[in-house]
């Protein structure tokens, strides 16, 4: 049962000073799913390019069926059926979903010719099988980021891979998705492929793997049967301490509506016939923490994007603090003390070229303005804040951003927008992409805030995000309110299902 | 916190600022290599090479070409591209030699002549206005930054040839009767010894390197060029900076155009023909990546210095004007080989290093992270 397919043994990872993996032997069993668990920036992600030849290890050796191996890029490892799906998507936006599925092995008839035909049908079929109805001639680039990842699922399942490395590939997902997402994963499994599963949505991770392992500083800690563990086994092992997503603020503290959104209309960017956010309103005090519930498409990014100013509202009007902000821009609204945390931080909240520090300051840039000149030292001060605020893993304030790993990235744009001092943050889908720990400092960071007068709107498609630290939840379906909750009484079970979705994923 | 390595850290941790390191030039600037070899060999062919004179008068062509570049530098930081630069050198010298040939009003008998410093800001004047142009195709009517300025290449250079009518305005000197001499201390002068476009060049790279590093707008640039949607989104008024920075490109167009005049003391409505791109060649050989963010000052001028030393180079030690372009192509693709190679490598040793270069230093790749480009980073 436990036939090894693909073995790493000793495998070390440097990057200049960083030492990613420091000597790790892991196996991928035939048929089974492994999980790989570890704090952000433990080494996962790295592990996993090297297994698929994207980078190669610093030392130590492949072994695939027992043969030594090695792979000098992508193409290699996938002609030897590795597969990966790309925690940062790495689709091609002005491409349509059909050429990114078949991008570099398109299928040609005659004459070399590409046969649009074949690859329009498989892809169709590709993504009836992941129940989503997405035409394959639609430009990624029109995708919502959910749908994005859908299609890199998709690609990689068209691959007809015998390993099938997924990094983090739900973290867009919403529930009934993963729930799909799943039922795939079940189908490859039985047919002998072997998946390698990286998620911080520990429950479900927990709920397709046969088996875990645990990273920590790139180092494998600990290793089980997925029968033996427990989620308290897992965080143990990742952090070395326990968690807690921290408790909402108490109202007593709360003070006067910081934010109205009344009657919000928002056009759908796609079809500006469609109203994709019609005719919402919540208000939110100071102090207090309100989520945002929602399925894909639900509306919630465009209502949150028509907060931050980057879209414009068709209807209804948005109140910061008392004043009526239709006629802000962005970075009015930003001096106001509205800031938006994006929800796709490669596309809209980082800043590829520009190093940690530079990325950590650029919203504030105003509060450190000295007459026409930058003060560095102020600059420095509020960059090392921020990183021990956010706690940031990084070299230093000088490091690429693209050297930290997914999570620290994340908590880079939180950070960002932090130091803007925000009277009312937005934050589209903030745990995208970090761990638990993370995860429970990013919301315990924002229940403390919310404690010193800050308002907080958040979206998320994690249930279990919604009752940690909100008070309020509010459930939004096709672009309306569905429901409202007090998180202190509601169950998940309620929110899913006011969501539109059935429960089954909880 | 991961540790920081000692072995990278000589080349890499640096301050952003413009100042000049020579240890750090030597590691990094692959062009300051290229300028020292192409020194070093002319120096052994022709024994006119090496001296205080043809020194001074290399440097005054550079420092034409160094003014421009650095316009251009801000353009292409932005991500985008001014084609229009050498054409509004043609028109700035065309507008200032038409002033000082005087003004006759319409209808009455004077000629006026402008002061000379009128004629100037005039010519100055029309290239800041060429840029607005430029930048308002591109900020506001959404024109691709090639396209925009490519037509407003055709459009300058056509305005220029029908208000000469082809003709050069001679003899710009003036007359003091008239009370309008001096244009020639604009270029064809020097101030004590040193040729005044030098000293033009040297007042416009500082300025450049504060704007770059100090200022607010400096990292306003930057951070759009990088990613202009992220940049947008954390305030920064992104077509503002556009619009700017095309105005800033023109303006130092129109300079350059004005000190060419005033050393040849003639407008020729031809001048500055095709020099958009060797501005374009000294910002990439300078490390400039064309897709935007990445690339600085210093950079900018080591990359004029190795074109304008080189060209001048090859006509001293006379070599045909056809060989001339053949050696000129040759090293600009070397010089940005050189840059890639270093990009490359350092890639393949950290894709991202601790304490990395920041911005605007020498490394053109696009996105330096290890991971595949992720969708929809590109600038729309
Ligand atoms: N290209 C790179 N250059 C420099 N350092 C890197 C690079 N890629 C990763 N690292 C470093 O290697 C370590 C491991 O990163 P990795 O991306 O593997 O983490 P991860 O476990 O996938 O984290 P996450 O859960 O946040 O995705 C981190 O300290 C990260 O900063
Ligand atoms: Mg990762």
């Amino acid at each position: 049962m436990n036939e090894v397919v693909l073995r790493a043994q000793n495998v070390t990872k440097r990057y200049g000073g960083t030492q990613a993996l420091k000597g790790v032997d892991f196996e991928v069993l035939k048929g089974r799913v492994t999980s790989l668990f570890g704090e952000n920036g433990a080494g996962k992600s790295t592990l996993m390019k090297i297994l698929s030849g994207i980078e190669q290890p610093t030392s130590g050796s492949l072994e695939l069926r027992g043969e030594p191996v090695e792979f000098a890029d992508t193409v290699e490892a996938r002609d030897r059926g590795i597969s990966i799906i790309h925690q940062e998507l790495s689709l091609s936006p002005n491409l349509s979903v059909r050429d990114n599925i078949f991008m570099g092995r398109e299928i040609t008839g005659k004459a070399g010719m590409v046969d649009y035909a074949a690859e329009r049908r498989i892809a169709k079929e590709l993504m009836e099988r992941l129940e989503e109805p997405i035409d394959p001639d639609t430009k990624v680039s029109d995708l919502r980021l959910g749908q994005q990842q859908i299609v890199e699922i998709a690609r990689a399942l068209s691959v007809d891979a015998r390993i099938l490395i997924m990094d983090e590939p739900t973290s867009a997902l919403s529930a009934s998705e993963v729930e799909v997402l799943f039922k795939v994963i079940r189908d490859l499994t039985a047919a002998g492929v072997s998946i390698v599963y990286i998620s911080h949505h520990l429950e479900e991770a927990i709920e397709i793997s046969d088996h875990a392992v645990v990273l920590r500083d790139g180092l494998i800690v600990a290793q089980a049967e997925i029968a033996d563990v427990d989620l308290d086994w897992i965080v143990g092992n990742m952090v070395g301490r326990g968690f807690d997503l921290g408790s909402p603020p108490s109202p007593e503290h709360f003070g006067e509506v910081a934010l109205r959104i009344d009657q919000a209309m928002v056009a759908d960017p796609a079809n500006p016939e469609r109203l994709s956010v019609n005719g919402v309103s919540i208000d939110v005090r100071a102090g207090e923490v309100v989520c945002i519930y929602g399925l894909m498409g639900a509306g919630r990014t465009e209502l949150l994007e028509a907060l931050a100013g980057r879209v414009p509202l068709v209807g209804g009007s948005f109140t910061v603090l008392g004043q009526d902000i239709s006629g802000l821009n962005i970075s009015e609204r930003i001096a106001l003390g509205l800031g938006l945390v994006p929800e796709d931080r490669q596309r809209d909240g980082l800043v590829q070229t520009m190093s940690v520090g530079r990325n950590l300051s650029l919203a504030s840039l105003g509060t450190f303005l000295k007459g026409l000149v930058l003060s560095r030292q102020e600059e420095k001060d509020l960059i090392q804040k921020m990183i021990k605020d956010v706690r940031v893993k990084t070299a230093g304030p000088n490091a690429a951003i693209g050297s930290l790993s997914g999570g620290n990235q994340q908590k880079v744009v939180i950070g960002k927008m932090l130091a803007t001092n925000p009277k009312v943050i937005l934050l589209d889908e903030p745990s995208r992409g970090i761990d638990i720990g993370a995860k429970s400092e990013v919301f315990g960071l924002l229940s403390e805030l919310a404690e010193q007068g800050l308002a907080v709107l958040y979206s998320t498609s994690e249930v279990g995000e919604c009752l940690s630290i909100a008070n309020r939840v509010i459930v939004l379906s096709k672009g309306r309110i569905s429901a409202e909750f007090d998180a202190a009484t509601t169950t998940k079970e309620q929110i899913m299902a006011a969501s539109g979705e059935s429960a089954v994923a909880a | 916190m991961s540790q920081t390595t000692s072995a990278d850290a000589p080349a890499r941790t640096r301050r952003p600022s413009g100042g000049l390191d020579i240890p750090k030039l030597l590691l990094e600037g692959r062009a300051f290599i290229a300028l020292i070899v192409i020194i070093v060999i002319f120096s052994f062919l022709s024994p006119n090479y090496f001296t205080v004179n043809n020194l001074l008068t290399m440097s005054a062509h550079v420092a034409v070409y160094a003014i421009l570049a650095i316009g251009m530098l801000l353009v292409i930081l932005n991500g985008g591209i001014d084609l229009s630069v050498g054409s509004t050198v043609g028109l700035s010298g065309v507008i200032a030699g038409f002033l000082m040939q005087g003004v006759k009003l319409p209808g009455m008998e004077v000629t006026l002549y402008p002061a000379v410093w009128v004629c100037a800001v005039c010519a100055l004047a029309v290239g800041a206005f060429v840029g607005w142009v430029n930048g308002m195709l591109v900020a506001k009517a959404g024109v691709a930054p090639f396209v925009a300025t490519l037509g407003t290449l055709y459009v300058v250079r056509g305005a220029a040839l029908l208000i000469t009518g082809g003709l050069t305005y001679p003899n710009l000197r003036g007359d003091p009767a008239l009370g309008n001499t001096g244009f020639d201390l604009l270029g064809f002068n020097r101030i004590l010894g040193i040729p005044t476009g030098v000293m033009v060049m040297i007042v416009i790279a500082l300025l450049g390197s504060f704007l770059l590093n100090r200022t607010a707008f400096g990292r306003w640039l930057y951070a759009s060029g990088g990613n202009q949607r992220a940049a947008e989104l954390s305030g920064i008024p992104v077509k503002k900076v556009q619009i700017r920075i095309y105005v800033a490109s023109g303006t130092c167009a129109a300079i350059a155009g004005v000190i060419i005049a005033s050393e040849l003391t003639s407008a020729n409505p031809t001048a500055g023909n095709s020099f958009e791109l060797t501005a374009i060649a000294a910002v990439v050989i300078g490390g400039a990546a064309l897709s935007g963010g990445r690339g600085n000052i210093r950079g900018t001028l080591l990359g004029a210095f190795v074109i304008g030393f080189l060209s001048d180079g090859l006509v001293i030690i006379g070599v045909s004007e056809y060989w001339q372009m053949v050696f000129k192509g040759a090293v600009i693709v070397i010089a940005v080989m050189l840059n890639r190679i270093e990009v490359r490598s350092k890639r393949i040793k950290n894709a991202g290093a601790p304490s990395a270069p920041p911005p605007g230093q020498a490394g053109a790749g696009p996105g330096s992270s290890g991971t595949p480009p992720a969708v929809n980073t590109a600038k729309p």
